[in-house]
């Protein structure tokens, strides 16, 4: 989650002469709206080397984690064309995030979407401060916007996957520049903006959408998971199925390649939940343990279910498994507690499993690396057994009510709650959906998405850049 | 001259070499080849999607031998490339017409 707070520096002798004041009037409690001068005092080192590492974590969760587990599972001829592609979504992300990116999402200006203060990362420098989710902690402002760059950077990177090995490179970088504009920078503002605990309170409308409305995704399960997973899926259907699909065999050519990324994306992902606390504290560790057991229960889950239907467990589904189960965890990463985060891993499998092979070979349609089946279907589940399991009935974290100052602990209403997440979730399709639709044909139809035949069946690697992955 | 051209399963191929090393071949050229005949493969499956492999690996070898020398390296792979199950291969002879050793430019016998 995220929000964004933050001044700028005034003039430090005469504030210092307001502060002393102020700190003598609120010596009980915390500071309401605090000064830039105040918010100096309230950072801590730990908690910006924790998100540092966490954005390091997450940065490696694209390169080489994504790049490696979809790498494996295409053929050699196309290899190079997926670490290419995963590696210049990153790249080019970066730029578009610190260039428009992150004033849309993260200032204020509407539900719908921000504005364009601090383009370029105008005001934002040294002596700039992000709010937490605790009243009267900061963090740098540069480290919240780099921890929240790695995430713009991979949600793009996901979306490969469903037309792997059938993409032309140039409209790709196109596709990515506007979708994280008109898609992705609208719903991380309407489900992570905020003013923040110290200011909402006297702007009680200072939030996204889907944020005011309750809305519960502690690391992204619809902004990342569910918003990739359903643009994969309209553009494996607008770019179509790959030549010879359904007649040519195509296994993965390097299942080793595809564990290495699938582990390094386990790892990476600790800094993705764990780090989306923004603070290194209980509820960083309650996301992590989250993290790591319904992961674990969600490979082995899936195993089992392959165990059962094939009589074999194979190491795609493990990894898939464990996939899934991290998508599954994301939006409830802070709030469940880890026995019901073993049941979401336990469920997510076989549902995710259900789409992958039943449902997929039955409608026929080639989303190659299963974005919408792992990313799309796990983030739906996620998202909205996020409602469920953050029930303190249940063991979860429950929410916190910031529309009061300090921030009290929330009256948990399960079925409102998970009404509230199937709307945010319903939302987020659509968006996803339509944006990424109107974006696709858009291409389609001026520069085209596809290569030539020829191209398609020489491979990638040498149609679009002019080398091999392998050259033996 | 003759040419004998065997195809086996691959972990027959240090058994069958050390055997015609004994019966004085001196050389051989081996290939990692795909092919199918009475054994059928496996069926794979990734995801969902299922693949049936009708190619399996094998080993090819040819080797350049004397008139004299060829049935009896046919023989001998015979005996020891066989498992007593399908899929152990098959050995055949072609006529060879000339042979020339490079580095000397020998031909004939002298050359294989």
């Amino acid at each position: 989650m995220i929000r964004k707070m933050f001044a700028t520096a005034g003039a430090m002798g005469a504030s210092l002469a307001v502060s002393a004041a102020a700190f003598a009037q609120e010596a009980a409690g915390p500071i309401k709206a605090p000064t830039p001068e105040q918010m100096v005092g309230m950072v801590d080192k730990g908690d910006t080397a924790w998100m540092l590492v966490c954005s390091a974590l997450v940065l490696m969760m694209s390169v080489p984690a994504l790049a490696l587990f979809y790498g494996g599972l295409v053929r050699t001829k196309n290899m190079l064309s997926v670490l290419m592609q995963v590696f210049m979504i990153v790249s080019v992300a970066a730029l578009v995030w610190v260039g428009w990116g992150y004033s849309l999402a993260f200032t204020g200006g509407g539900p719908f979407i921000g504005g364009l203060s601090k383009a370029f990362l105008i005001g934002v420098d040294g002596t700039t401060f992000a709010a937490t989710f605790t009243n009267n902690v900061y963090l740098p402002e540069f480290a919240f916007v780099v921890f929240q760059m790695t995430f713009a950077c991979i949600t793009p990177a996901l979306i490969v996957g469903a037309f792997a090995e059938r993409i032309k490179f140039v409209p790709l970088m196109m596709f990515v520049i506007a979708w994280l504009t008109v898609v992705y920078f609208p719903i991380a503002h309407m489900v992570w903006y905020w003013a923040g605990p110290d200011f909402l309170p006297d702007a009680p409308d200072d939030y996204g959408l889907l944020w005011g409305m309750g809305a519960l995704d502690f690391a992204g399960g619809t902004v990342v998971h569910i918003n990739a997973g359903v643009a994969g899926l309209v553009g494996c259907l607008l770019v179509g199925k790959r030549v010879g699909f359904g007649k040519e065999a195509t296994p993965p050519h390097s299942m080793t390649m595809t564990m290495i990324g699938a582990s390094l994306l386990w790892v990476g992902w600790f800094g993705f939940n764990a780090g989306s606390n923004l603070e290194a504290n209980a509820v960083t560790a309650v996301a992590f343990v989250n993290t790591f057991v319904a992961t674990a229960a969600a490979a082995v889950s899936w195993a089992v279910v392959e165990q059962i239907h094939h009589k074999r467990p194979s190491l795609l589904g493990a990894a898939t498994g464990a996939v899934a189960g991290l998508v599954a965890i994301t939006p409830a990463s802070g709030f469940a507690a880890p026995m019901t985060a073993i049941a979401l891993g336990l469920v997510v499998s076989p549902i995710c499993y259900l789409f992958v092979s039943t449902i997929k070979n039955r409608l026929r349609y080639d989303d190659t690396l299963d974005v919408f089946g792992v990313h799309g279907v796990g983030g739906i589940v996620g998202a909205i057994a996020t409602g469920i399991v953050a029930d303190p009935a249940l063991g979860g974290q429950g929410f916190f009510d910031y529309t009061v100052f300090p921030a009290s602990v929330g009256e948990y209403d399960m079925a409102g709650q998970v009404l509230t997440q199937l709307k945010a979730v319903l939302l987020t399709v659509a968006w996803s959906g339509i944006g990424s639709a109107v974006l696709f044909a858009a291409l389609k139809v001026t520069v085209g998405l596809r290569p030539s035949e020829e191209a398609e069946r020489e491979g990638l690697d040498l149609a679009s850049h002019g080398e091999r992955a392998y050259n033996y | 001259m003759k040419f004998v051209v065997a195809v086996i399963k691959p972990f027959k191929l240090d058994e069958v070499r050390e055997a015609l090393g004994a019966l004085g071949v001196a050389g051989m050229t081996v290939t990692e080849v795909k092919g199918f005949g009475r054994q059928k493969g496996q069926t794979e499956i990734y995801r969902g999607a299922e693949y049936s492999t009708q190619m399996l690996p094998k080993v090819k070898l040819e080797i350049a031998a004397s008139d004299e020398l060829a049935p009896r390296i046919v023989e001998t792979i015979q005996h020891t490339a066989s498992t007593e199950a399908i899929g152990d291969g098959k050995v055949f002879v072609l006529d060879l017409i000339a042979a020339t050793r490079i580095r000397t430019g020998e031909t004939g016998d002298t050359a294989l």
